[in-house]
């Protein structure tokens, strides 16, 4: 988990506010297959993660729930 | 403590460290690059409005000429070698990233696509000048995917996820190499090396209201300052006019460009009064301002009448939709409005630090000394934002960072490299090198203490804010002063409850809020000494230039004294341009 916190912090200042909120908010509710999905988003370049977050990137499934939950209060 | 040999180790893996990593790794040098993050989620990834340069590609152009609008916009306390330097290389640094592969977006004719920024002119202070190139609006993300896939072919060393912690200099001030600490072990690490260049980024999160990534916790001044290197023109922070209150997220110029204005809390669109031509398109210092002075005049807007908004409704959905959509998804992100039916509550917001470690155009560090007020520390370098080079000044113009990334991290490992040929042997590292290192480690593996670093963080941001924001006088910066000490005192007494090895973020955070700490020091006592108006710091009980008495750099220490030293005036080949009234 710190390792995941640590991976959260990023270099645009949108995906620090927004990762963060959701690892406090929400991570505990996830299931494993959203966690894992969680940890797949990580890997993306933070402009695409951005795209990905506001809309403009494709992605399925897990992943999808997991930026939805990402993206609300 | 595990120790590895190179030649150089580079702290920072952001444009400006992997551009000089570059230049040594090719040149067959043993190179180490650590970084906080993986190198290309360095802050240097959002930056994207673009890298200026005087190619001529939309309009005719003159390096000259961007020289003369970047001595100008630094409100004159620009060194006026380093700029020239800076400029004059500008096009070849441009050139060389294309020749690595960087994707900038092209014009029709297949040349670099360029676009107009703010204080950019023709002939000498004339027409617009179109001078910023850029690979769509994603310029910074291009440059570090760039800079590090060239990096792996050259076989740079990287150190990923290990924080430096302090310099280890010797008897004599030789910089030998620095202690890091490797996250995921949990463990130090020494990195011997004959040249040590910091890279370390920005520091903007001393403020609350800050367009900085978490991650700009001004490492590398914090070590310098430790290891008694004072800091430059440290006053000097430029503040946008449009980060999104609560949040800090940059709304882009192109906003007020496309026909955004401002309103107060009377509904008035009051920068026709400050700015009576260019109104809400005047320059960044002026737009910031007028907003800070409409808040604190009472004018603000909401409850609490504490932020100014943004109007862009009136622009209409299919312009918003087409042009601005990104700013849309900001907005319904961070202010929680559609900016197609609500306006947008901004406050201006850190944005950039002007100031930082002292150094020459070739990179050296250099620090007052018996023989003068520049005399270089031997083994060490600084580059990109954590420096002061100084060719921002007062005041930074637009896209000149990313440039200034380019040229100075080229130019500091061409210096390294005579250096290394001057220098072949590494001198022995000392018994009590490593001590200043191992007692910050070490002091946060106390367990006793009531305080927390998350509240320490938060007050800090809190005081900064308040007293050293964007209008600043005596009796505020004082009181600031004050309440920092208070704050530091509480810093002593706090500890961390989690005293893991593995990613331990808490002792991560304390080391980092203990640089952040030095750098709000730095920021507030150079801000109360300077008793004029310059380019980013307004006194409002000083409220005009003064080039008599305040035409010179400030260098504070870290004991709180403070000394000066003269602007470079005469450029390196053409002649001075002079100090003159600045405006647009
Ligand atoms: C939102 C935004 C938009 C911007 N847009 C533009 C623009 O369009 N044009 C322009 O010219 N400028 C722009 N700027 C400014 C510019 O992006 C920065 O000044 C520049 O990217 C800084 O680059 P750097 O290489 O000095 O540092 P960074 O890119 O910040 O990199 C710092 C590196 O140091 C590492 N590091 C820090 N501390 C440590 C430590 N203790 N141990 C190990 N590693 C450490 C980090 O991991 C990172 O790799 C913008 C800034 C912001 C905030």
């Amino acid at each position: 988990m710190s390792m995941i916190r640590w991976r959260s912090r990023r270099g645009m200042l949108e995906l620090d506010i927004l990762l963060s909120r959701f690892l406090e908010t929400r991570w505990e509710s996830l299931n494993e297959v959203e966690k894992n999905a969680y940890l797949g988003l990580l890997e993306y370049p933070d402009a695409e993660l951005w795209d990905i977050i506001s809309g403009r990137g494709a992605v399925h499934g897990a992943e999808k729930r997991v930026v939805e939950l990402i993206r609300t209060d | 403590m595990e120790r590895r040999k190179f030649d150089v180790a580079i702290i920072g893996a952001g444009g400006a460290g992997m551009r000089a990593a570059l230049q040594l790794s090719s040149g067959g040098y043993n190179v180490a690059v650590l970084s906080k993050v993986f190198p290309t989620r360095s802050h240097t990834v959002a930056a994207q409005g673009g890298i200026t340069a005087a190619l001529g590609n939309v309009t005719e152009d003159n390096w000259l000429w961007h020289m003369y609008d970047t001595v100008k916009g630094s409100d004159y306390l620009g060194d006026q070698d380093a700029i020239e330097y800076l400029c004059r290389m500008g096009p070849q640094a441009v050139y060389e990233m294309e020749h690595f592969g960087l994707p900038f977006s092209r014009l029709e004719n297949g040349k670099i696509y360029q676009r107009p920024f703010g204080g950019q002119s023709r002939n000498f202070g004339g027409e617009q000048a179109t001078r910023t190139c850029a690979a769509a609006d994603r310029t910074g993300h291009a440059m570090l995917h760039t800079l590090y896939q060239r990096n792996i072919q050259a076989k740079t060393h990287f150190f990923v996820e290990y924080m430096a912690i302090d310099l280890v200099r010797d008897g004599e001030g030789r910089v030998l190499g620095v202690v890091a600490f490797d996250m995921e072990k949990g463990e130090p690490l020494l990195i011997e090396a004959r040249a040590t260049l910091l890279a370390t980024g920005g520091a903007g999160r001393i403020f609350q209201a800050s367009t900085n990534a978490f991650i700009n916790t001004g490492d590398g001044l914090g070590m310098a300052s430790r290891s008694g290197i004072p800091l430059e023109d440290m006053e000097f922070w430029q503040f946008h006019p449009t980060g999104v209150q609560g949040a800090g997220v940059l709304i882009s110029e192109g906003v007020r460009g496309e026909g955004g204005y401002l309103v107060n809390g009377n509904g008035e669109r009051f920068m026709e009064r400050y700015a009576p031509h260019a109104k809400d398109l005047a320059g960044r210092d002026v737009v910031a301002r007028a907003i800070a002075l409409e808040i604190h005049e009472g004018r603000g807007c909401g409850e609490a009448r504490d932020h100014v908004l943004l109007k862009l409704d009136h622009i209409g959905r299919e312009k918003i939709m087409a042009r601005l959509p990104g700013i849309r998804e900001i907005s319904i992100n961070f202010a929680h409005v559609d900016p197609l039916e609500a306006p947008i509550p901004v406050v201006p917001t850190v944005h950039y630090m002007m100031g930082g470690i002292p150094a020459h155009y070739r990179g050296q560090v250099v620090v007052p000394a018996r023989t003068g007020p520049e005399e270089a520390v031997q083994g060490l370098y600084a580059i990109g934002e954590c420096a002061c080079v100084s060719v921002h000044g007062a005041n930074r113009l637009g896209g000149n960072s990313l440039l200034d990334l380019l040229v100075f991290g080229r130019a500091a490992a061409d210096h390294i490299v005579e250096f290394l040929k001057e220098n072949p042997a590494s001198p022995p590292i000392p018994a009590d090198g490593t001590d200043l290192a191992r007692s910050r480690l070490a002091r946060w593996e106390r367990r006793q203490g009531s305080e927390r670093v998350a509240d320490i963080y938060r007050d800090m941001q809190r005081i900064m804010q308040a007293h050293c924001g964007v209008f600043r006088k005596a009796e505020v910066l004082e009181q600031g002063l004050v309440k920092l000490e208070e704050v530091r005192r509480r810093l002593d007494d706090a500890a961390i409850s989690d005293h893991s090895k593995v990613y331990n973020t808490a002792r991560i955070e304390a080391l980092e809020l203990e640089n952040l700490m030095e750098v709000a020091f730095a920021t507030i006592r150079s801000a109360l000494a300077r008793r004029e108006s310059r380019g980013a710091h307004a006194r409002d009980d000083y409220p005009e230039r003064n080039d008599k008495s305040w035409l010179k750099h400030t260098l504070v220490h870290r004991d709180g004294t403070i000394d000066y030293k003269p602007v470079r005036l005469k450029p390196l080949t053409v002649p001075s341009f002079p100090p003159k009234t600045r405006s647009y």
